[in-house]
């Protein structure tokens, strides 16, 4: 127990320099942009890769989810006690409060965390981003800055469709298998409706901290790699490890603060 | 012109680059040379203020690099150019785009005025039709050539050229090379070239120093670098047993 504590001090005092660089990263990305126009372009270039290019993989996995959803929560149900509507109940809480903006939120950090790190990491090594720093420009502002405040705006879009879709799932599995009524399903969907709009602002204030984590944390470990090809791809699996790993967290602090 | 005076660079414990002065002279090709490792790209990173030197000044022209605010610093950056080892064109823009990027980035030109410098830097290096291809597209020899033309784009005063000849064959790299010498003379500016290759300090070395262990071991002109007494530049030039021949034959 000891011994488990001096490594976890360890690893805290480990972390306060590559905290501090990532601070000092943070505060780079809001110095003056050298032309508005041009940082204008890379924003709306990062919405279209990291946002819009991840919809689909978003809409299918949230399509199947509420899907199975249905299939599981009615197949449990047995007491006729406990009515139909429960199911769209349950498919509507799961989603909104935890499966779109948690796991949508780990699926984006596997897809686009690996891509920012790697695409960072490969700009490093391929002395791209030495090439922005001798014109004079804010590599960090230029590289790292479009991507977090792309991520941002269209990450809570990217969770609202899952949202939709999950819930379009549902209803087709009802249709297509009558396992319950669609109207049933529906009005389980609808139930409590007074919540709803809160439910909507947890999941959608989640996926923003979510957002902001996931870009800047893969953005830290692409932009300071050191070394060559063998080093991106480990820097890809630290962004995506350790954007999950504060995901979580996150999740649970966000849920405590927000919810209790 | 770039003065370095007494610059000495650590990392850790290791010192890469003990008290190393040179004059680089404008309208001159000046070469770095020595052995790889020997702190020629450490040297030239804290010329260009990527690195921070431990000791010693850096000028441009008369204004001392560590004097500088970041605001100062950031507009000598616009005046310098630099072609780097592995080209560092920017993967997601095309030929074009590349080198208009400085352009757009700190200059107020209309898109035709853009388009009109671009045209004219890709022709001056010989690349002709290539506009709407991406890096990954051309040859080394060409991507070399796309990186010079974005190096010259803003008319810098002083151009660094990191290894242009790496990973070329010998004829693509002659080319660079008077490539280099040609936008050097037109535009007096002051070059510097890291190089190991003596086929390049034979043939554009007006101004050459070789760099050993980190300290500054020689200094000369293309003319007097095969007749040189100094061991360690002695022995970097006749490595090989034919140049040994050829000396001998002299």
């Amino acid at each position: 127990m000891c011994k488990d504590n001096y490594y976890c001090l360890f690893w805290i005092i480990s972390m306060i320099p590559a905290f501090g660089k990532y601070m000092t990263m943070l505060y780079s990305i809001f110095l003056k942009p050298e032309k508005f126009s041009i940082y204008w372009k890379r924003f709306v270039d990062e919405v279209i890769q990291l946002g819009l290019k991840s919809l689909f993989i978003v809409i299918l996995m949230s399509g199947f989810m509420g899907a199975v959803l249905v299939i599981q929560t009615a197949s449990v149900i047995e007491s006729a006690w406990i009515p139909d509507y429960t199911v769209g109940f349950t498919v509507k809480q799961s989603m909104l409060l935890e499966f779109c903006p948690t796991i949508i939120s780990l699926i984006l950090a596997g897809k686009v965390g690996s891509n920012i790190a790697s695409e960072l990491g490969t700009m490093r090594v391929t002395e791209q981003i030495d090439a922005l720093e001798v014109m004079g420009v804010n590599s960090i502002g230029y590289l790292i800055g479009p991507k977090i405040l792309a991520s941002l705006f269209i990450f809570p879009v990217v969770i609202m469709y899952s949202m939709v879709f999950g819930f379009l799932g549902g209803g087709i599995v009802c249709y297509a298998t009558e396992i319950i009524p669609v109207e049933q399903y529906i009005e389980g969907i609808r139930s409590f409706s007074e919540d709803n709009f809160g439910y909507v602002r947890y999941a959608l204030i989640k996926t923003s901290v979510f957002a902001f984590l996931i870009t800047s944390i893969s953005s830290f470990f692409g932009y300071f790699l050191k070394g060559g090809a063998l080093e991106v791809g480990k820097a890809s699996t630290k962004a995506v490890v350790y954007s999950s790993i504060f995901i979580l967290i996150a999740n649970y602090i966000l849920t405590q603060l927000i919810l209790i | 012109m770039i003065t370095v005076k007494h610059i000495s660079k650590s990392f850790a414990d290791v010192q890469i680059l003990k008290d190393v002065s040179f004059v680089f002279e404008t309208g001159k090709t000046n070469l770095i040379i020595g052995k790889s490792g020997s702190g020629k790209s450490v040297l030239t990173k804290c010329i260009v203020g990527l690195f921070e030197p431990d000791e010693g000044e850096i000028f441009y022209d008369e204004r001392r690099l560590s004097d500088l605010k970041p605001k100062a610093r950031k507009e000598i950056r616009k005046e310098i150019g630099m072609l780097f080892q592995a080209s560092a064109l920017f993967d997601s823009l095309t030929v074009e785009e590349n080198v208009a990027f400085p352009l757009n980035m700190f200059t107020k030109m209309t898109k035709e005025e853009i388009s009109d410098r671009v045209n004219f830097c890709l022709n001056r290096v010989n690349i002709i039709n290539k506009n709407q291809l991406f890096p990954s597209e051309l040859s080394g020899g060409m991507q070399k050539r796309v990186a010079i033309a974005r190096a010259i784009a803003m008319q810098p005063k002083y151009l660094f050229c990191d290894e242009p000849n790496s990973g070329l064959d010998p004829v693509t790299a002659i080319v660079i090379d008077e490539l280099i010498k040609e936008i050097t003379d037109e535009y007096n500016m002051t070059t510097i070239v890291i190089t190991h290759d003596m086929n390049s300090v034979l043939e554009i070395g007006e101004n050459i120093m070789f760099i050993d262990s980190g300290e500054n071991k020689w200094t000369g002109t293309k003319n007097e670098i095969l007749d040189v007494k100094v061991k360690e530049l002695h022995d970097f030039i006749y490595v090989s047993k034919f140049l040994q021949q050829m000396k001998r034959k002299r």
